[in-house]
């Protein structure tokens, strides 16, 4: 299997298709940028698929070839952690939509030999499944278990609802069933920031050298403060002053936390494209798995025999709790197996990136446990 | 390893392959067995996030949540078994948790340890002080239990509820007593009941 060209470090296939998406329009073809770690067992049965977030990417648990830094779940993936080479097939793909390889507003449509841009149409998250299921096809991967945080979470529940059969086990972690107004809200902010930056031209900055940094750069430093809980940001930063000892009586960052503010929303730019950044919160705002199915989660999830196990974090507010309790209510009501914990982490929503036994001990044993 | 002596008296009276909800199921112990030698299919509810974390790894399907605020999500007749050990004393609603039991399952375990056992009744009579015992080891201002409960006030709830006793059980220490004088001389009460 080493020598099949389909298993590895960036990987990238060309699908033919036509991906039939939400909003009507057949996409063909269906470029996939993915890695894979580890081996498929003959059986099949130790096949994951990790969902990554909004701004995430395929390099789950290898160097990201833009900023150099180390897969972004290195803590949940790897040698002797809970998602192990060692044991499990590990599959992440760059999602639809999104900007390290797979087809998006980035890359090129074939009819017209330009870039996309904004004719890219319009995705769902359902769509991002629907793209990921084609991927497995092509991996040989029949069954599979579904790890993801944030909008990895959504994934990972839209997988459960519309291949039911295909999933064994969930792990759906800080996320919700759907957006709610003031998600959509924040989201609404940061694709204003972007539209609103003269160099966004209605999309088609590719050709130009010039994108539309700062749009991009005040949508991540929004997003970035939901990420983040009131207690995390106090503790870290405070009131305290950036390298200098008494106020400015100007606009400079003064403060540590516009100074990192900055920086997050700089250094943002140097890896992710704007008009993705469009295109992945709409399907985000979208999202609303209930709607999809008369109204009643629960239905989503009906004759469901996949094991759930969801677990939240107590300072999250972008995702909070309650939203998770929900989706165990309907689980519950629908009489699938579920396991919830809320965790507590001053962290708030990016706590389930950071550093978290607990979460790693919940996963594991799930994981581990028989079906 | 062996199971608390309220948990084996209702492991021993499940049916085997049956579907249980263990309400205040703490680490998994009694769903463990009950899967592990009688088939169940078991389900749990725990407000303990350590102890759910200890549940769902031993591979067990546990949701943290409060027996007061969250068996209003559980379906009707969903299960066998609805089972409420030890922790009738620490709700704040104890008549409304056992209607939901009721609704929820078909039968219904519960078990509490007795507040009118002699050594309780020794020390309030006696001593004049809150009993701290062997089943109620923690002292007033910190205990858990908020609606102490004797087997004859459980009885009478039963009665005014029209609540079927298909089953009871009486403990002390780690042996059976007999039903007579259980108000008395049992630390602990098993019942099992049916609307």
């Amino acid at each position: 299997m080493t020598d099949d060209q389909r298993f590895g470090l960036s990987r990238h296939v060309t699908l033919p298709g036509p991906l039939r998406l939400d909003g009507g329009v057949l996409l063909s073809p269906v470029d996939i940028a993915y890695e894979t770690y580890g081996t498929l067992a003959p059986d099949g049965s130790n096949a994951i698929l990790i969902c990554h977030a909004l701004t995430g990417d395929q390099y789950v648990a290898s160097d990201h070839p833009i900023t150099g830094k180390p897969g972004w779940w290195t803590r949940m993936v790897g040698p002797g952690k809970p998602i192990d080479p060692a044991r499990h097939f590990i599959v992440c793909a760059n999602v639809l939509g999104s900007c390290m390889g797979s087809s998006g507003p980035a890359t090129v449509n074939p009819a017209t030999g330009q870039p996309w841009a904004m004719s890219f149409p319009v995705i769902t998250v359902r769509d991002m499944v629907r793209a990921q299921a084609m991927l497995l096809d092509h991996l040989g991967v029949g069954t599979v278990t579904l790890v993801g945080g944030s909008m990895g979470g959504m994934q990972a529940l839209s997988w459960a609802a519309t291949f039911p059969d295909r999933v064994t086990k969930a792990v759906v972690i800080a996320s919700t069933a759907r957006h709610t107004a003031q998600n959509i809200a924040f989201h609404e902010v940061g694709r204003q920031a972007i539209m609103a930056d003269p160099n966004w031209r209605g999309g088609d900055y590719y050709g130009e050298g010039d994108p539309p940094a700062a749009g991009l750069a005040v949508a991540r430093m929004a997003a970035h403060i939901t990420y983040l809980s009131e207690a995390g940001l106090t503790e870290k930063f405070g009131r305290r002053l950036q390298a200098r000892e008494a106020k400015s009586f100007g606009f400079d960052a003064d403060f540590q936390v516009e100074s990192y503010l900055r920086h997050q929303g700089l250094s943002f730019t140097d890896r992710f494209d704007a008009n993705s950044y469009l295109y992945i919160t709409r399907a985000m705002d979208y999202f609303d798995l209930a709607e999809e199915h008369g109204g009643l989660l629960a239905n989503a999830f009906k004759g469901s025999r996949t094991r759930f196990a969801l677990v939240s974090f107590d300072t999250d507010w972008l995702y909070p709790t309650p939203e998770s309790r929900a989706i165990v209510h309907a689980l519950n009501a629908a009489g699938a197996a579920v396991s919830f914990v809320e965790l507590s982490s001053p962290f708030g929503h990016d706590a389930f990136l950071l550093d978290a036994p607990e979460l790693n001990r919940v996963v594991d044993g799930f994981l581990r446990a028989a079906l | 390893m062996s199971l608390r002596p309220d948990l084996a008296v209702i492991a021993a009276n499940v049916a085997p392959g049956s579907r249980v909800l263990d309400i205040g199921c703490g680490d998994g112990e009694l769903m463990a067995a009950l899967r592990d030698k009688k088939g169940v299919d078991a389900r749990g509810l725990e407000l303990d996030a350590d102890d759910v974390a200890s549940a769902v790894a031993r591979g067990l399907s546990v949701v943290q949540g409060d027996a007061d605020t969250d068996l209003a999500g559980y379906p009707d007749n969903s299960f066998d078994y609805a089972i409420l050990s030890q922790t009738l004393q620490t709700t704040r609603a104890p008549d409304v948790v056992l209607e939901h039991l009721l609704r929820i399952g078909r039968h219904a375990f519960v078990s509490f340890p007795n507040f009118a056992h002699w050594r309780v009744r020794a020390s309030l009579l006696w001593g004049g002080r809150m009993p701290v015992t062997r089943l109620l080891p923690v002292a007033w201002y910190a205990t858990p239990n908020i609606h102490h409960v004797t087997i004859d006030d459980f009885r009478a709830l039963l009665k005014e509820r029209g609540i079927t006793v298909e089953g009871a059980w009486f403990l002390s220490g780690d042996q059976r007593t007999s039903a007579t004088m259980a108000n008395l001389l049992a630390e602990h009460a098993v019942f099992l009941l049916r609307r």
